[in-house]
């Protein structure tokens, strides 16, 4: 078989094979049981708290919850602010890079607390090296933050009537101390190992073989595009991130960094389940995600490696559409990266997304807008969380049931909650969208500069960029000329909408229903972890994407495919 | 409220500390252990230092010819072309581009030529071209350098790199190592 397939085979089973231990490790970090790491971590922990001068013992109830987490969060946007229109004058900038605009600044504070990383700079140019520490900080504490208020959610889902759900800081200090920094320690070293650079010196000078003279850009990027990973954050180092040699110098690197940045929302699954003591919940859940996946994976790759009917015509010989790729990683393993990480929030890339073919970008579109295809750290359960409690909902209509998940009864508030959240994703993408088309065409010489190809795929490169910032996900046609105050603004306001409205409405579903009274299970219960219940949430996940975006997609990617 | 957003600025202090602070460290201490003291691996040839997993640009006939790059190898500004499949003015390039071949290798058919000579990377600095790529040009290198097409054959596959593990990935030949390989020949 072709060894570019049989790379893609390799990090999907790795991925699948590592997420369960890892699992059961989580699970057993949110349920207070014993590690082998607790040597190390317990004082760690305890030295945290005692500097943050922190009651981790204090149960909270929901709405605590809540004010915690965007307590904490403004004051990372703050700090953020302070750096990034700063650094310019700061410490740590040996290539003189300027501070940020305001409305840049803005753009990347927001994009960088909500574990987007939507980039409208470039990191060789547009910041300094503590500019980039301090972004590398958020993608710790962004996640570990997703992954937190996951767990609140897991734990209002137990069988019992509770109205508090466990302490914020505690879960967030634990997420980030315990899963994100060792595993983000092991993964730096691996990518060291194989050359990326890891030093504070900047820019070297070079004359190439063929007597040219070169600058390098460098830096500490090896701790940053392991927890840009892990941490589904997906923010690069450099411009052109992983496709950057330097972020991602061979395809032992590819594969490491794709399974990185599966782990951690695929263990999640199975950590529910541990939590839970629901393993076949888990095993549900697994189930219709990976099936999403390999739905938009499967057709992407085969698509990539047919190459360009265009270029095709002009009668060479097509190995793969290899425009903004890479040949160390071929089409197929582009093809797949280009999946995960649109399904997963990460949004990093190693290959240039605008270049892809049409319907590839379809698939990837696809992905952020269904956006719990495994999903961002803890926020991708969150999004399928919605998805389940639309479901029994539904479900429960359909059979003539009441709707009850794990005991506890779905009611009109909880449903309000979640056909809220449901809408706001298309309501920001296609209002964005319309909204930044119409301004187009209304003035196409003044902002000729916004799109880097004509017709339907100058139309698909806006309607990603509002994709992406709405999924939280951060990459996007690059063509697209996004660093002007119009995108930095919409793109922003999008992004902080999409980050919090999706974690405040769960989370008060969750606690609503884990005040109310639990319910055994009984003959009448619509039982939740069926592939008949799995096969229900698909089709709603599908109806519901199908119904808001094919009219926006069909104007895009589907029209270009069309036309070629 | 109050002790909220002093938890929450101290949590963050510490953090900070730990994250960009104490994580950066380790890394970068672990990084000083290897050869390239976390600079990036580099190669030396003729007194010259070249940066081994960066591309470099060849357009010169002498030399393997290495892939369109958006940004023509400039490492210190990396990206893509970010052209659409569909893009006219991209379609025209990449025909000027097959055009440009075929007048430096006049032996070559059209149909020879693979897709990742003639499209720009990701990056802009891929250091590698299929071993296709390489292959089809031989003919030209031979008849500038005066060395044997057998010669240069040979010398291709000594340099081709495999898969990871023989099995993963594709094969590609690093332009730049070739090249110096090359050099070495005369």
């Amino acid at each position: 078989m072709n060894t570019e397939i049989i790379g893609v085979i390799l990090s999907f089973l790795v991925v699948v094979i590592l997420a369960k231990p890892m699992g059961r490790y989580m699970g057993k970090i949110f349920s207070d049981e014993k590690t082998n790491l607790d040597f190390l971590f317990d004082p760690l922990d305890k030295l945290i708290y005692k500097l943050g001068n922190i009651d981790f013992k204090k149960e909270m109830n929901w709405k605590q919850h809540i004010v915690v987490m965007l307590t904490i969060n403004l004051v990372w946007f703050v700090l953020a602010m302070l750096v990034l229109t700063n650094m310019g004058n700061l410490a740590l900038n040996p290539d003189g890079n300027p501070s940020m605009s305001l409305d840049l600044a803005l753009n990347t504070a927001i994009s960088f607390i909500a574990n987007t990383n939507l980039q409208h700079y470039s990191g060789e140019t547009g910041i300094s090296y503590l500019g980039q520490l301090v972004l590398m900080l958020f993608q710790f504490i962004s996640a570990g933050c997703g992954i937190a208020m996951a767990v609140i959610v897991v734990n209002a889902m137990k069988e019992k009537v509770a109205h508090t759900l466990g302490n914020f800081y505690y879960l967030f200090v634990r997420s980030c101390t315990r899963i994100l920094l060792p595993f983000s320690i092991l993964v730096a070293i691996l990518l060291v190992l194989n050359g990326s650079p890891m030093t504070f010196e900047g820019k070297d000078t070079i004359t190439t073989l063929q007597d040219e003279s070169v600058q390098v850009s460098r830096g500490p990027a090896a701790a940053f595009i392991a927890i840009k990973h892990l941490g589904t954050n997906g923010g690069g180092f450099f411009g052109a991130n992983s496709s950057h040699p330097l972020e991602n110098p061979n395809y032992f690197t590819n594969t490491l960094e794709i399974i990185t940045q599966m782990l951690i929302p695929l263990a999640f699954i199975f950590a529910i389940g541990y939590m839970l003591k629901r393993k076949n919940l888990a095993w549900m859940i697994f189930g219709v995600m990976t099936v999403g996946f390999l739905l938009l994976a499967l057709p992407t790759i085969w698509n990539e490696m047919n190459g360009n009917p265009l270029i095709e015509k002009m009668g060479i010989n097509q190995h793969g559409n290899m425009e903004g790729k890479e040949v160390r990683f071929g089409a197929a393993a582009s093809a797949y990266w280009s999946i995960a990480t649109t399904v997963i929030s990460t949004g990093s890339v190693n290959a240039m997304h605008d270049s892809f073919m049409p319907l590839s970008g379809l698939f990837q579109m696809l992905g952020m807008m269904v956006n719990a295809f495994y999903g961002g750290c803890g926020v991708g359960f969150l999004n399928f969380y919605i998805y389940i409690i639309l479901t029994v909902f539904i479900s429960g209509l359909m059979v003539g049931r009441t709707p009850e998940f794990l005991g506890k009864k779905i009611e009109a508030k909880e449903m309000q909650i979640a056909m809220g959240v449901t809408l706001l994703h298309p309501l920001l993408i296609l209002t964005g969208t319309a909204f930044a088309s119409y301004a187009y065409t209304q003035n196409p010489i003044e902002l000729s500069a916004w799109l880097n190809n004509p017709s339907f795929h100058g139309f698909s490169e806006m309607l990603y960029e509002f994709t992406s910032s709405s999924a939280n996900n951060g990459s996007g046609f690059e063509g697209l000329g996004d660093n002007t105050p119009f995108w930095n603004i919409a793109s922003g306001i999008v992004m902080l909408l999409a980050r919090f409205i999706p974690i405040i409405g769960p989370v008060a579903i969750a606690g609503s229903l884990a005040s109310k009274k639990y319910i055994p299970e009984s003959a009448g219960t619509l039982k939740t972890d069926t592939i008949t219940f799995g096969l229900m949430i698909f089709i709603v996940i599908v109806i519901v994407a199908a119904l808001s975006f094919f009219p926006a997609l069909s104007l895009g990617p589907i029209a270009e495919y069309l036309s070629m | 409220m109050k002790n909220n957003i002093i938890s929450s600025i101290r949590l963050t202090i510490v953090m900070l500390i730990l994250f960009s602070g104490a994580y950066t460290l380790i890394v970068w201490a672990s990084s000083q252990l290897t050869t390239s003291h976390g600079n990036g691996d580099v190669i030396y040839f003729k007194g010259k230092k070249f940066y081994s997993n960066l591309g470099q640009k060849f357009t010169n006939d002498r030399y393997f010819n290495s892939r369109p790059s958006a940004v023509e190898y400039n490492a210190a500004s990396s990206a893509g072309s970010n052209k659409g499949p569909s893009n006219p003015a991209y379609l025209a390039s990449v025909q000027a581009r097959i055009d440009t071949f075929i007048a430096h290798n006049p032996k070559i058919k059209k149909s020879e030529i693979p897709s990742d000579l003639v499209t720009a990377s990701g990056s802009g600095l891929d250091p590698h071209i299929s071993v296709t790529s390489a292959l089809i040009q031989i003919n030209r290198i031979s008849k500038v350098r005066g060395i044997s097409e057998n010669a240069l054959t040979t010398l291709i596959s000594k340099q081709t790199e495999k898969p990871m593990a023989g099995l993963f990935g594709p094969e590609r030949i690093h332009v730049l190592k070739l090249n110096i390989e090359l050099d070495k020949m005369q």
